[in-house]
């Protein structure tokens, strides 16, 4: 029997059918993996498993067998018994995902307890052992620890524990690293590799990324709108799709390994005076022993028509560089010269638009700013900037709850435009967004760039996106940039040791290739 | 922990100064002749004018302050034309009325004031977050229903309503209860709780509303976040996850307000006072505030600003036991 059979599963939410007749089963000690963008049911499907969705008003339709437990048949008891004892789940973001009023081994202990008859000690004892098995360092001392003491990746860490604790048949693991830098992303994901490896347990991994898929599973699953689009190996569905909604998917993931495929403007102008132009600036925030530099001693410049990418880890500094380009923050000490009209694109396309406005009005307010008062104008000129990044110019009575997350971040980029700036910084402008969703942007963006003659700094945690969109790229980390140089030379022959790291880290979108590489990272932490 | 704990106090003590300077200035510099006041509508104006010496009305404002700062932590003489009168630290002044020291007068209401405020808080609070519980726990179905209509009701009634009705039927009608006659705790406890259970349910019943809705809404706002469905995911029971995993983060902001508000009920709960004839520091207020008795009027609602600041405080440090992030924020 297997360890998971689901047949025509269908959840609906209020209205809303988020999953339609979903069907797939998981061998004992199998990985699959199910793969789609925001709004594809995988998630749902996942938590449906647990029978998590149970008392919240969600209906849930056909057959669900994980561990020969039927999970919609089955009482509150029986569920209970499934959940954390034969199979566990693990969330996406690590921090809200531990209780903050208790110790990190307390929780483990606590999950210990409901499933086996174990005196506090014992349950304390185990919930060290598995600390220590994920890696955790003085794990006795840090287990009592709570979980805001922990950086993301021990946190994630945590969690892991938590779901060994009770050594299930079947782990969840649901984004368990969107929310992790990318180095950080392949040390949970190595764990989890080498866990199964040595338990035998299952793996259910519900992603985004393609490209964490290929290194964690040897199936499958792509979903789109609720169904199963494509089920397979990971070495046949990722290397030669055969429905065209996962080749289009494919198509759209940025590639890291691969040199930029569309160039954007004309080639930098190296005799011009620099639009941008950073010398040893720092910013530091905080004073006397909890002064932090934020960004300390960056030195750098941006010119006319070209694209500089600034990657880095969180906290490496870049958003708050990013802030110093365009003036929203003055530089603590060095100097900092601009020449241009300088706007910025926002990371959250939700959030940096006034939801009571509508979105006519939020892209007019550079126009009003600097001074145009002729309504007749103003409107004509945003109906011209909507139809500029493709979108329909009669938008502009709209509210931006009317649009989706890529529409959204157009209505950004034409705010952007709006006061002709000859430099566009665009702090990870992309990352919240779907691939395809990404794809497009990114393409519209060097679209405007080849027309407008644009200068754009592109900031991002993603190395593939900047890869893909930069001429030259500067890898930061702990407010400094390590390496700098024209993109195709700092990626394929990185010199600084970190550089190398970051890119060792990213996941390959071959299972061959992902194997390889797994490797090659044992030998450089070993190093 | 430590550094906290300073920090919070320090706190505490500035906002008391400033209170104190806002208070001060409001009521002295208000229109009217203080020394007229103070001596009494039939006084000569050379009577006004010996008062006016009497009390430095001639100094500078920031003077006056300075004395009254300086009677509040060492004690100040007063000369009363034939004496002199030494009012002790911390003195808040003479009455106007009747010129007895304003500390005196005000401790001698607080115990009967405290008395009430205390029982009834603790009666509200377990009336206020035992109702929320209970329609968390019933929700969807009819009892939370009613139990909303009931706290929607609570909200809109006055005290003097429920506490008329409640005189009519547990005194006057069943007779389970005397009409309240304040007896001090320290004359006979018994009869002291028996006398303020009438004043304490009253009170309790009007000030439990808000309680069972801001525990409601809290608790349906911490069950839904990501902590609990992880524990929920792992098998843990409703119950365990009710108690252990929500309780905690639902009740922060219900005691924060529970401070507010028996800080202020320190103040005297007018009404409640008035209606069942308990002799607190609400009616005292009212009085000297008819009379433009302004020593009592300051003093007293420096006595209200610093329960408010100590139980605010106090609440604060029981949330940062509870919760460490908060000493690191």
């Amino acid at each position: 029997m297997s360890l998971v059979e689901v047949s025509d599963l269908s959840i609906s939410f209020g209205g809303v059918r988020a999953v339609d007749g979903l069907s797939f089963s998981l061998e004992a000690g199998g990985a699959l993996g199910v793969v789609g963008e925001s709004g594809s049911g995988k998630s749902a499907s996942a938590y449906a498993l647990l029978g998590l969705h149970r008392g919240t008003g969600a209906k849930v339709g056909g057959s669900i067998r994980v561990a020969g437990v039927d999970v919609t048949a089955a009482d509150d008891a029986e569920l209970r018994a499934l959940r954390g004892a034969k199979a566990a789940v693990v969330f996406q973001d690590p921090l809200s995902s531990l209780d903050p009023y208790y110790a990190v081994g307390d929780q483990i202990a606590e999950v210990y307890r409901v499933h086996n008859r174990a005196s506090r000690r014992a349950a304390r004892a185990r919930a060290v052992e598995v600390l220590d098995r994920v890696g955790i360092p003085d794990a006795l001392r840090r287990s009592r620890s709570r979980p805001h003491e922990f950086s993301g990746g021990m946190r994630q860490r945590a969690l892991i524990a938590m779901a060994l604790a009770c050594e299930p048949q079947l782990l969840i693991a649901d984004e368990p690293t969107t929310a992790l830098d990318v180095t950080v992303q392949a040390q949970i994901l190595d764990l989890l590799h080498d866990l199964r490896r040595e338990t035998g347990m299952g793996l259910l991994l519900v992603t985004h990324d393609v490209g964490v898929a290929a290194e964690s599973v040897d199936e499958v699953l792509v979903m789109q709108s609720g169904r199963a689009v494509e089920r397979g190996p990971v070495s046949e569905v990722l290397v030669a799709p055969r429905e065209p909604y996962t080749r289009a998917l494919l198509a759209a993931v940025p590639r890291v390994a691969e040199a930029r495929t569309s160039s954007g403007a004309k080639p930098a102008d190296d005799t011009g005076a620099p639009l941008v132009e950073a010398v040893d600036v720092r910013q530091v925030f905080g004073r006397g022993k909890s002064a932090l530099a934020a960004v300390d001693g960056v030195s750098l410049t941006v010119r006319r028509g070209e694209t500089l990418g600034i990657v880095g880890e969180s906290g490496s500094g870049k958003t708050t560089l990013g802030r110093m380009l365009v003036g929203l923050l003055e530089p603590t000490s060095g100097r900092l010269t601009r020449d241009a009209r300088v706007q910025m694109v926002f990371q959250d396309p939700v959030s940096s638009l006034n939801p009571r406005r509508s979105i006519g009005e939020s892209v007019a307010d550079p126009l009003r700013a600097s001074g145009e008062r002729d309504e007749v104008v103003i409107r004509a000129r945003v109906r011209d900037l909507l139809t500029r990044v493709g979108l329909a110019p009669e938008s502009y009575d709209r509210y931006p709850h009317e649009f989706s997350g890529g529409q959204r971040q157009r209505v950004g980029i034409a705010r952007a435009l709006a006061a002709e700036p000859e430099l566009i910084v665009c702090d990870e402008a992309v990352s919240a967004l779907d691939v395809t969703t990404q794809a497009q942007v990114t393409a519209l963006l060097a679209e405007l760039q080849r027309e407008l003659g644009l200068a754009l700094v592109f900031i991002a945690h993603d190395l593939a996106v900047v890869r893909q969109v930069s001429d030259r790229v500067a890898v930061m980390r702990q407010g400094r940039i390590v390496e700098e140089g024209e993109v195709d030379e700092v990626y394929g022959n990185p010199r600084d040791p970190y550089t190398k790291q970051l890119l060792a880290a990213v996941p390959a979108l071959d299972p061959a290739l992902a194997t390889v590489r797994r490797a090659a990272r044992k030998e450089l932490a070993a190093a | 922990m430590k550094w906290f704990l300073l920090r919070r106090l320090g706190g505490a003590v500035f906002v008391l100064l400033a209170l104190s300077v806002v208070v001060y200035a409001a009521f002295y510099v208000a229109p009217g002749n203080v020394a007229q006041i103070a001596c009494g509508p039939r006084c000569s104006p050379a009577q006004v004018a010996q008062v006016s010496e009497q009390l430095h009305l001639g100094d500078p404002l920031y003077l006056q302050y300075a004395h009254f700062l300086q009677g509040l932590f060492t004690g100040r003489d007063y000369s009363t034309g034939t004496g002199v009168l030494h009012c002790q630290a911390p003195c808040l002044g003479l009455s106007y009325q009747s010129d007895q020291q304003v500390t005196e007068l005000i401790l001698a209401k607080l115990p009967a004031t405290a008395s009430l405020a205390l029982g009834a808080f603790v009666l509200w609070m377990l009336l206020g977050v035992g109702t929320g519980l209970l329609s968390v726990w019933r929700r969807g179905r009819p009892t939370e229903r009613v139990l909303t209509w009931i706290t929607l009701a609570g909200m809109a009634t006055p005290v003097f309503v429920i506490g008329l009705l409640l005189i009519i039927i547990l005194v006057t009608a069943l007779q389970i209860l005397p009409f309240p006659d304040y007896v001090p705790l320290t004359e006979d406890p018994e009869q002291w709780a028996w006398n303020l259970l009438l004043p304490w349910i009253s009170l309790a019943l009007v000030s439990a509303a808000p309680y069972a809705r801001m525990t409601r809404a809290s608790m349906l706002e911490t069950l839904a976040e990501d902590h609990v469905r992880t524990f929920r995911a792992y098998g843990v029971g409703e119950r365990a996850l009710v108690g252990r995993h929500a309780l905690r983060g639902a009740l922060a902001p219900v005691i924060a307000l529970g401070a507010l508000d028996i800080g202020s009920m320190f103040g005297g709960a007018v009404l409640t006072e008035s209606l069942f004839g308990i002799p607190g520091v609400g009616r005292e207020l009212v009085d000297a505030v008819k009379h433009v008795d302004l020593p009592v009027v300051v003093g007293l609602v420096l006595v209200t600003g610093f329960f408010v600041v100590l139980a605010n405080a106090v609440a604060d440090i029981l949330q940062a036991m509870a919760d460490r992030r908060v000493v690191l924020a």
